[in-house]
């Protein structure tokens, strides 16, 4: 095993990685904190914000592309390397509009908190500030992206983990930009992966605007309701009502959603929402208790199979339930009532 | 081609085309078949096109000729063509008053035309006349006499260098690749706006020295990656690679070795980008023109993740050269470590712009007062721009200086594609660097934000002085900046990007101070800094300033000095040109 691995150190802690380990990650492994932006442990290298820069060598050299060597001598915090991060972010933060009082993303926002680490009140290098007129139609992301750092996270998700691509960049230098084809509206699958991955409040849930910041919510752990997948799911909750939904990268799912997930639970507080079992009696639905509603299954079930025999009778379950719970519904059709007429909305 | 034919050679390179020589050359064919000449003189004649010989502002250039001696006229019109056929080419008499003057040979004198030698002499679109100049030797050579690591060591002992950016040994570049793990490798050949008089005055020499790269590194398949608004080139060479397969010379079973080497065309769009080579690689796989992280470097996972060499056409277009004639005859041009020529596109306020190869080592007072000719109109060099956007611009008394790839990096420039402009007295530094800042700016392909808004910030520092709005402390915010983007970019661009900044101030710091000062642009370029006055005791009243403002902030009646009016001058220095009494006072 020993020739596979590679000892560096860092910060003059010595430490053994796997061949091919970049600094950035044997750092991360040590506990040491180096700064990114573009960087995202799920999405291929980019190495455009470059706030990852440490020295090796004397050199500056981002930690997130370049690799252990043997040997190598790495230091995270010099004072020429965060200076030099410090005008890099000073750089960004001079083409960035300066409403964090109003951004979805105060308080849980990268950009914001190297602004705080470096102190910038006001940017060294001013000038200029992209201002974009046009807002973005689509029911479910806000783009706002006078904000974006260019930081390219949401266009590798769309790639690489989405495999859509509705999103790239356009145009050259300074007015580079990250649009769909011909800056029309998004019209995607709007998976919302790009608002997981994003940095700062570039792009944020438009059903969850104005309605809490993070510091401001409750979290509620929990499992997608939508199909038998089982996403683990975190809920940012207001006074009882569920204003966000969100996906840690340690899940079964590694963080990602599909746009049922994450955006797809206005149902909770609806008014239409069906809270209890309805008989028809005469006509019309009427509420019922669980009890009722299940013996009354139970006896229609028997007198059927009694009459015309188990075939006579079919179940449709739901994508919505559980595996669990759909595994358990076709063993009480096939098991319990005696056919193999089952099926769901997504298919046995 | 026998000694005793006649020779008309029309330039028809872009230039020469642009100037009218396609349609020369259909007079010269026209009156060399209507006046009867091949059986008035009784030896053949036929008029053909050749590529640029470099000396563009002379256009349409026409050689002819005859009994081994050659005469060349200059700016030839389609209405001079009777007259040199009946009395030079049939009489034999050259027209002396259309030939090329003196200054001609003298910008021919001191240049090493072993790249561009072939053009301008042999007809491009004619894969005999390359052969006949010992064409695709080299590659026979190369391919049924060598083995490729004896090619390799021939490349290394030239001590060749990439023409392209950052100088790096090509031989070495060729070995890394070679030794790279991998069955499929790739060769591209970038082809760039100064490669354009290359592919359009003998394409086949670009195509060969592909052929050879190909076989070095070990690849079936090399790319000619080119602008497809370069037409002429993208046509030359086209037709170049079409003969070069029927020949045989590309394809499968070459020169019946069993070695196989395809070649295609990618083209680029318009994107000063795509002369990084991992951003070219990314043009050429069909995605946004954006740099790469590196490592891995191309010569390990280049093209499609696979190990790839990316050299110029000037240096492939060597490639033959080192090959037939031995990496050591490459060696002895040039300097200790730079060696061969360089071709650069000289141009600005020398009296001879045009396209030159210079052996690396040449004096820069060689090239601008040799070549050049000097300054236009006997005024004073200011500075000499090298290496395209982001080399450097070189002080005037650095003249004695050599021009190689070390001697540039020593003073913050690069040999970079080849660009070289003149500036003079009337050139403002600090206008020069925003011009090429902004420029730089706006091809910045927007992925790192040392580059993206570095260059932004930069241009706007110095948009800011040269309105007359700068500070002393800006000048201390773009050398912090220039730093940054020094030294944290993605790629070449931004890297040196700050270089027409940081050479200009460097060397030109009092013209820089006194934007900022005493809010004078010492040229008199910068408008918000210059003012425009009548000389009283000189004005002779006779209104041509008058008549020459197109914002009607001149006036005075006659015998009366005249008077312009600051608040309505828009500064575009109409008058200053018009007046004949030089009583227009520019400060």
């Amino acid at each position: 095993m020993k020739h596979d691995m590679v000892t560096i150190t860092i910060d003059g802690r010595k430490t053994s990685v796997p061949v091919g380990t970049t600094i950035l990650a044997a750092a991360q492994q040590m506990g040491i904190h180096i700064p990114v932006l573009c960087h995202h442990p799920k999405l291929t290298v980019t190495g455009a914000c470059r706030v990852c820069i440490v020295e090796i060598g004397g050199q500056p050299v981002t930690s997130c592309t370049a690799v252990a060597e043997e040997g190598m001598e790495v230091t995270t915090a010099s004072p020429y390397i965060e200076g030099l991060r410090r005008d890099i972010v000073d750089l960004i933060l001079s083409d960035h509009p300066y409403d964090c009082m109003v951004c979805e993303r105060a308080g849980d926002c990268e950009l914001q908190e190297l602004a705080y680490k470096y102190s910038i009140r006001q940017p060294v290098f001013q000038g200029e500030r992209r201002i974009y007129t046009k807002r973005d139609g689509n029911p479910f992301i806000e783009r706002d992206m006078e904000k974006c750092i260019l930081c390219g996270r949401c266009v590798k998700v769309c790639d690489e983990v989405q495999g859509v691509g509705a999103i790239d960049y356009a145009y050259k230098g300074f007015e580079t930009k990250i649009c769909p084809p011909f800056e029309r509206d998004l019209d995607c699958e709007f998976c919302g992966q790009c608002i997981a991955v994003c940095p700062t409040g570039a792009l944020v849930s438009k059903p969850s605007l104005g309605k809490g910041r993070k510091r401001n919510v409750n979290t509620v752990e929990t499992v997608c309701p939508y199909c038998g997948c089982g996403c683990n799911i975190t809920y940012d909750v207001v006074k009882n009502e569920v204003i966000r939904a969100r996906s840690r990268q340690d899940t079964i799912n590694e963080g990602w959603l599909c746009v049922k997930g994450k955006f797809g639970f206005s149902f909770i507080n609806s008014p239409d929402r069906l809270t209890t079992p309805l008989i028809r009696k005469d006509g019309k639905l009427v509420p019922a208790g669980w009890d009722e509603a299940l013996d009354l299954i139970g006896e229609r079930l028997r007198k059927i199979r009694a009459a015309d025999g188990p075939d006579a009778i079919a179940g449709l379950s739901s994508a919505r339930c559980t595996n669990e719970e759909n595994y358990l519904f076709q063993k009480l059709m096939r098991a319990g009532v005696g056919t193999n007429n089952v099926d769901h909305c997504a298919r046995y | 081609m026998a000694n005793d034919s006649i020779e008309i050679k029309v330039c028809l390179g872009t230039s020469g085309s642009a100037a009218g020589g396609e349609e020369v050359l259909r007079l010269f064919k026209h009156h060399v078949q209507e006046q009867g000449v091949e059986a008035r003189v009784g030896r053949r004649c036929s008029p053909s096109k050749v590529g640029c010989r470099g000396f563009c502002s002379k256009d349409v250039l026409v050689d002819v000729i005859l009994d081994g001696s050659k005469t060349t006229y200059q700016l030839v019109t389609p209405n001079m063509v009777e007259r040199i056929v009946l009395e030079h080419v049939i009489d034999g008499k050259p027209i002396a008053e259309w030939t090329v003057k003196e200054e001609y040979a003298s910008f021919h004198a001191k240049q090493h035309k072993i790249v561009l030698g072939p053009c301008g002499e042999i007809d491009p679109e004619s894969i005999d006349d390359y052969i006949a100049m010992r064409g695709y030797r080299a590659a026979r050579k190369a391919i049924t006499q060598m083995k490729p690591e004896e090619v390799i060591g021939q490349v290394i002992t030239s001590g060749l260098r990439g023409r392209g950016g950052s100088g790096f040994g090509t031989g070495e570049k060729w070995r890394v690749c070679r030794g790279a793990p991998g069955d499929v490798k790739y060769a591209v050949c970038n082809i760039g706006e100064v490669n354009r008089p290359l592919a359009e005055g003998n394409p086949h020499a670009i195509i060969e020295g592909l052929l050879v790269g190909g076989y070095a590194i070990g690849a079936a398949k090399g790319f000619l990656y080119i602008r497809e608004r370069y037409h002429r080139s993208v046509e030359r060479l086209s037709i170049a690679l079409e003969q070069a397969r029927e020949r045989g010379f590309v394809g499968r079973n070459i020169f019946g070795t069993g070695f196989d080497f395809e070649m295609e065309f990618s083209f680029g769009t318009e994107a000063f980008i795509c002369g990084e080579e991992t951003a070219l690689m990314e043009s050429i796989e069909g995605k946004r023109a954006m740099p790469r992280v590196r490592p891995p470097f191309p010569a390990y996972a280049g093209l499609w993740g696979r190990p790839t060499v990316i050299n110029n056409a000037e240096t492939f277009s060597n490639i033959p050269l080192i090959i037939g004639m031995g990496g050591e005859w490459f060696s002895k041009i040039g300097t200790a470590t730079s060696k061969g020529t360089k071709v650069f596109t000289l141009s600005g306020k020398v009296r001879n712009n045009g396209l030159v190869e210079i052996p690396m080592g040449m004096p820069f007072r060689e090239i601008v007062y040799g070549i050049g000719g000097g300054i236009e109109g006997d005024k004073t060099l200011k500075g000499i721009q090298v290496g395209g956007p982001s080399g450097g611009i070189i002080p005037t008394s650095m003249l004695d200086m050599g021009l190689d790839y070390e001697h540039l990096a020593r003073v913050g420039s690069i040999v970079g594609s080849g660009g070289m402009v003149v500036f003079d007295e009337d050139d403002c530094i600090v206008n020069v660097a925003k011009f090429y800042l902004e420029f730089l700016q706006r091809e910045s392909c927007g992925k790192c934000v040392p580059c993206r808004i570095g260059t932004k910030r930069m241009s706007e520092l110095l948009t800011k002085i040269t309105e007359g709005k700068g500070e002393e402390n800006d000048l201390r915010t773009m050398e912090r900046l220039a730093g940054v983007m020094a030294t944290t970019s993605l790629c070449g661009l931004g890297r040196t990007a700050p270089n027409p900044f940081l050479t200009s101030f460097n060397h030109f710091r009092d013209e820089y101070l006194a934007h900022i000062r005493e809010k004078k642009c010492p040229a008199g370029v910068c408008t918000a800094l210059i003012t425009f006055s009548v000389l009283a005791e000189k004005c002779k009243a006779c209104g041509l300033c008058k008549r020459a403002c197109p914002a009607g902030a001149i006036t005075g009646a006659p015998k009366q000095p005249h008077v312009i009016d600051p608040e309505k001058c828009v500064k575009c220095g109409a008058c200053y040109r018009a007046c004949k009494f030089k009583a227009i006072k520019k400060a």
